[in-house]
């Protein structure tokens, strides 16, 4: 292994001063603006395309991509299910939550914790607890005994071991590329793991709703989010119902369906007449009646502005509540069940609306709202807010707009097929223009999991990774505004942060993340300071670091310092 | 003429020639005589706190009406709403705040907001934040051009933090600020050899020749230095404070360190989530109680622990909207237009509910279904940036607010009868003369 690893080394080593003898060359060229894929890239060129289509270079990298061509590895990585899975397959066959159903981390995982806390909320009631506990309304402070506590650390490990999973498949997946779109798409159609039920539903929204369609068409994305209950639940759209429904049922002598969990659960206990109208408050007696359930607009509001059209895409707050009434009835068969989606057209308006513009006809049902993602996924504004995302992710957080429009045409020709668009932003002159490279600043998910491609590090367990996304501004899973993540600079640049990740470099590199081999190590085994720095220079730098940097590197007192060094470098924060 | 103060005591002359936005703070920097720097902590409730049951307009027609299961009941029922001026009362789990309002520190302005209609959280927090509403090329935020309206030698890498893992909007721009999230792991940990390798990152940083990581990382190594020698672990709460312990009480806890390490702190930054209830809000109790509370409490432990320091504090809340007047069908909340901001310090003429109430009957409301801003939010953050800092030049800082209306309306008029709500705004301009303290 070892001699194994100091030979690809060298090799690289050697490759690199070739590369680096003609280097002058390739950058002048560079600077011409080549249109396509470059013919034969230089280590920067190839570094580039590493750090934008995947999370960095691993150790070997770059001669991999050199060997099987530059243009034949984008190929390779936009048609995902060409690459074997197998190396990731091993390392999460560790996880039992991964491959499960909804319904079944339900049953499994998240009931049996809900219904042992019911039972240690309903004792600490009889007990007449005043503790903090029990004052605070803190079920996880009463979950004491042993089975209590098991019961809630497994229903912890579900979203534990999908943060893992995220972090692992960024790590050594070699479909790096579908990694880095189901960041983007999950980002895109954000949910919070922190809303109620949304959590059940996680594992499964990423694994069959985004991942499978994260580089096929726009609208199958769409609609397989509109009706994924993850979705539904986070923005609230399974409690929209027709404002006029309990008067209609009441009319067709039809009584809404009741039971737990249900849209039409029994309503909460109230207090009618506990607090009654003073003359000057004016408060109507005849409003102390049952509230009607009525429209949501959440979902309606956040699919234009966030999925689709983009907050300048041209709709009203007229449309904003047609759009709301098109998707009443669109709700979950139960979600604490983790049951799946739902029509149900005794909640559904089934009034006409209009939709930017566009007749929706009464009585459409659940048509409705396909009509609504049929007008959305096909707009021009879509198309625009779509490109205009995806330059921003993989060139620079200033889209140059004549890549945008070009993206943006390629996806309305195709029926928004994000493969295509994609293609068009690799092969641009912009996508590898000069001031291009090295252009983003890498997320801190990012940074992770790059210094741990970088170092070539062995992480057996992921949770201490974990746990550094959430000290660095990135909790996996945990943005809770639909707007996601931010993609540019400023959200991740600022002093606080930039120590931590310096911090974490640290950590790393000298074995002290839990789990996480220490990757001074990992690089070069029986490292020398001077061999570790040499080695991650190069490899994923490029060579290309400031003679302040490289003075710095040379300091090193031993292989840890020097890896750090160079992780918490300024060069390395960039991809 | 000095018609225009509102909720700070005082101010220097010098503001009356610039027109708008009004006082509640007794005392400007330059008369408080002392070295010690006028604070400001900004707190931000992201995702639109619903203003009308934080701030109970229980003497309104219509509010109980709109609202039949979410409701705060009247003063005196059971769980019912603190009576703060026999129209307004605090949601009963701001108990905490009563005694800030019952000693003049809490003052109120109510149906307050964004000029722009926007109902995106996105969108109207970063109205907020750059304080140029409706324009969304604005580069940088509010307290970070205070800074650049204000620049003096004295200030230090700590002039303006936030203690969160990411800069706020409002912080962002040129001028350098903090983002803090622990202050003790603030710094490089490598045991004994920390400081060789600050001292190397240092390096490396100094030499980028990128601009903006070149700055963060200088900024960084300053600021670490200083807080070493300050080392603001040696300053617990006082006077019995308890903060809660949520990332929100903690943040408030570390900002009262902050002040008494004495290390230059002038604008604090701190937030508070979970308010967008568009489900099962609650009324007394429930969702939004739970997240008042702890709201209400930590404002308070701040209060206690600064103790005598609170001459020098002025703490201001703001939240990107408010949240329509009816409930909706799920027992929750939608986005609306109008909200409530709290200014709490030693030299704010506390005890009042201010601005003008616009009411509460659809025709009264935004669109037919919001509370109606009566009160421009900048006019909020303009008098404290004005009185309580300082700072001359408010257009520097507030770009493109021109406008001169400032709409106090002391609490006062609150006993009267509601139909004095319905007079135009003008006229509840005039009274304003009556309440300043001389």
């Amino acid at each position: 292994m070892n001699s194994l690893i100091s030979r690809r080394f060298r090799l690289v080593a050697a490759a690199a001063l070739a590369v680096a003898a003609l280097a002058g060359g390739e950058r002048a060229r560079a600077d011409k603006v080549p249109a396509g894929v470059p013919k034969n890239p230089d280590d920067r060129t190839i570094l580039h395309v590493l750090n934008r289509l995947g999370f960095g270079a691993r150790p070997g990298d770059v001669e991999r991509v050199r060997r099987i061509g530059l243009d034949a590895y984008i190929e390779q990585q936009l048609h995902p299910d060409r690459i074997p899975e197998t190396t990731i397959a091993s390392r999460l066959a560790q996880f039992e939550t991964l491959g499960k159903s909804s319904g079944e981390l339900a049953r499994d995982y998240f009931v049996p914790a809900m219904e042992a806390r019911q039972r240690a909320q309903r004792q600490a009631a009889a007990d007449g607890q005043k503790d903090a506990a029990a004052a605070s309304g803190d079920d996880a402070k009463r979950m004491r005994t042993p089975e209590q506590m098991e019961l809630q650390r497994k229903e912890r490990a579900v979203l534990a071991e999908l943060s893992e999973q995220k972090i692992l498949r960024a790590a050594y997946s070699d479909r790096q590329l579908e990694e880095v779109m189901t960041d983007f798409w999950f980002n895109h159609f954000n949910v919070f793991a922190g809303k109620g039920p949304t959590q059940v539903y996680l594992t499964e929204y990423e694994r069959d709703v985004i991942r499978p369609r994260a580089l096929g068409r726009f609208h199958d994305l769409l609609d397989a989010t509109a009706t994924s209950p993850a979705m539904l639940f986070y923005l609230d759209n399974w409690q929209s119902v027709d404002p006029d429904m309990e008067a209609r049922l009441a009319r067709e002598g039809l009584q809404p369906r009741g039971g737990f969990g249900s849209p039409f659960g029994r309503p909460r206990m109230r207090r009618p007449g506990l607090f009654p109208p003073q003359p000057r408050a004016g408060q109507p007696a005849a409003n102390a009646q049952r509230p009607k359930r009525g429209l949501n607009e959440n979902y309606g509001r956040e699919l234009m502005e966030l999925h689709t059209l983009g907050v300048d895409g041209g709709y009203t707050q007229h449309d904003v509540v047609d759009v709301a009434r098109c998707f009443t009835g669109w709700t979950i068969a139960n979600p604490r069940q983790g049951g799946g989606f739902r029509f149900e057209p005794r909640m559904h308006d089934a009034g006409p609306k209009v939709v930017l513009g566009h007749k929706i006809k009464a009585g459409g049902g659940r048509d409705d709202g396909e009509q609504v993602l049929d007008i959305l996924a096909k707009h021009r504004a879509t198309a625009r807010f779509i490109s205009t995302k995806l330059v921003r992710r993989f060139v620079s957080d200033t889209p140059p707009p004549s890549l945008v429009s070009r993206a943006a045409a390629r996806f309305q020709q195709t029926d928004g097929n994000i493969r295509e668009v994609l293609k068009t932003i690799f092969t641009s002159p912009e996508f590898y223009a000069a001031d291009a490279y090295r252009a983003k600043v890498k997320s801190p998910f990012e940074f992770i999991v790059s210094a741990v491609r970088a170092t070539g590090a062995d992480v057996q367990n992921a949770l201490p990774l974990v746990q550094t996304a959430r000290q660095l501004g990135e909790p996996l899973y945990m943005c809770q505004p639909p707007t996601g993540y931010k993609d540019t600079a400023d959200a991740w640049v600022n002093t606080g942060a930039l120590l931590n990740r310096m911090n974490f470099a640290l950590a790393l590199a000298s074995g002290k993340m839990r789990g996480v081999e220490a990757a001074a190590n990992a690089a070069v085994p029986a490292a020398t300071a001077e061999s570790v720095r040499t080695y991650l220079v190069d490899a994923v730098l490029a060579n290309d670091i400031s003679s302040a940097t490289q003075s710095t590197l040379a300091k090193a007192l031993d292989p840890r310092q020097a890896a750090a060094l160079v992780l918490g470098s300024p060069e390395f924060q960039r991809r | 003429m000095i018609s225009r103060r509102v909720f700070l005591k005082n101010g220097g002359l010098a503001l009356v020639s610039l027109g708008f936005a009004p006082a509640f703070i007794a005392r400007t920097v330059e008369a408080a005589g002392s070295t010690r720097r006028k604070v400001l902590i900004a707190i931000f409730q992201r995702g639109a706190v619903d203003g009308l049951n934080m701030i109970v307009p229980f003497g309104e027609r219509g509010y109980y009406a709109a609202r039949p299961s979410i409701a705060i009941p009247q003063p005196g029922s059971a769980d019912g709403a603190i009576d703060l001026d026999g129209f307004f009362g605090l949601h009963p789990r701001l108990g905490a705040l009563e005694p800030l309002w019952r000693a003049r520190q809490l003052a109120i302005v109510h149906a307050c907001g964004s000029p722009d209609g926007t109902r995106s959280h996105f969108d109207a927090q970063d109205y907020m934040e750059t304080a140029t509403p409706g324009v969304k090329s604005t580069q940088d935020g509010w307290l970070n051009r205070i800074m650049h309206a204000q620049e003096h030698a004295n200030a230090t890498p700590f002039r303006a933090v936030a203690l969160a893992p990411q800069l706020p909007r409002s912080l962002q721009g040129t001028a350098p600020a903090l983002a803090i999230n622990q202050l003790d792991q603030f710094g490089i940990r490598a045991g004994q050899a920390s400081e060789m390798v600050q001292a190397s990152f240092e390096a490396e940083y100094a030499a980028a020749a990128d601009r903006v990581l070149n700055r963060t990382g200088s900024e960084a190594f300053d600021a670490v230095r200083m807080l070493k020698s300050a080392d603001p672990r040696k300053y617990q709460p006082e006077n019995g404070a308890e903060y809660p312990r949520s990332a929100y009480g903690e943040a408030l806890r570390q900002i009262a360190q902050l002040i008494k390490a004495d290390v230059g702190l002038e604008i604090a930054f701190a937030e508070a989530g979970g308010w967008d209830t568009h489900v099962n809000q609650g009324a007394s109790a429930g969702q939004l109680g739970a997240r008042l509370d702890d709201f209400g409490r930590g404002i308070a432990a701040l209060h206690r622990d600064l103790g005598d320091r609170l001459s020098d504090v002025v703490i201001l809340t703001m939240s990107e909207f408010g949240r329509a007047v009816a409930e909706n069908g799920n027992r929750g909340t939608d986005h609306g237009h109008g909200n409530a901001m709290l200014v709490i310090g030693g030299d704010v003429r506390g005890g009042r509910v201010y601005g003008r109430w616009p009411g509460l009957a659809p025709e009264q409301r935004y669109e037919g279904r919001d509370l109606a801003v009566t009160t421009d939010f900048r006019s909020v953050f303009a008098e404290v940036v004005r009185t309580h800092l300082g700072v001359a030049d408010m257009r520097a800082v507030f770009p493109g607010f021109e406008t001169k209306q400032a709409v106090p309306l002391p609490s006062t008029f609150c006993l009267l009868p509601s139909a004095f709500y319905l007079l135009p705004s003008t006229f509840c301009l005039l009274p304003s003369t009556f309440w300043l303290r001389a």
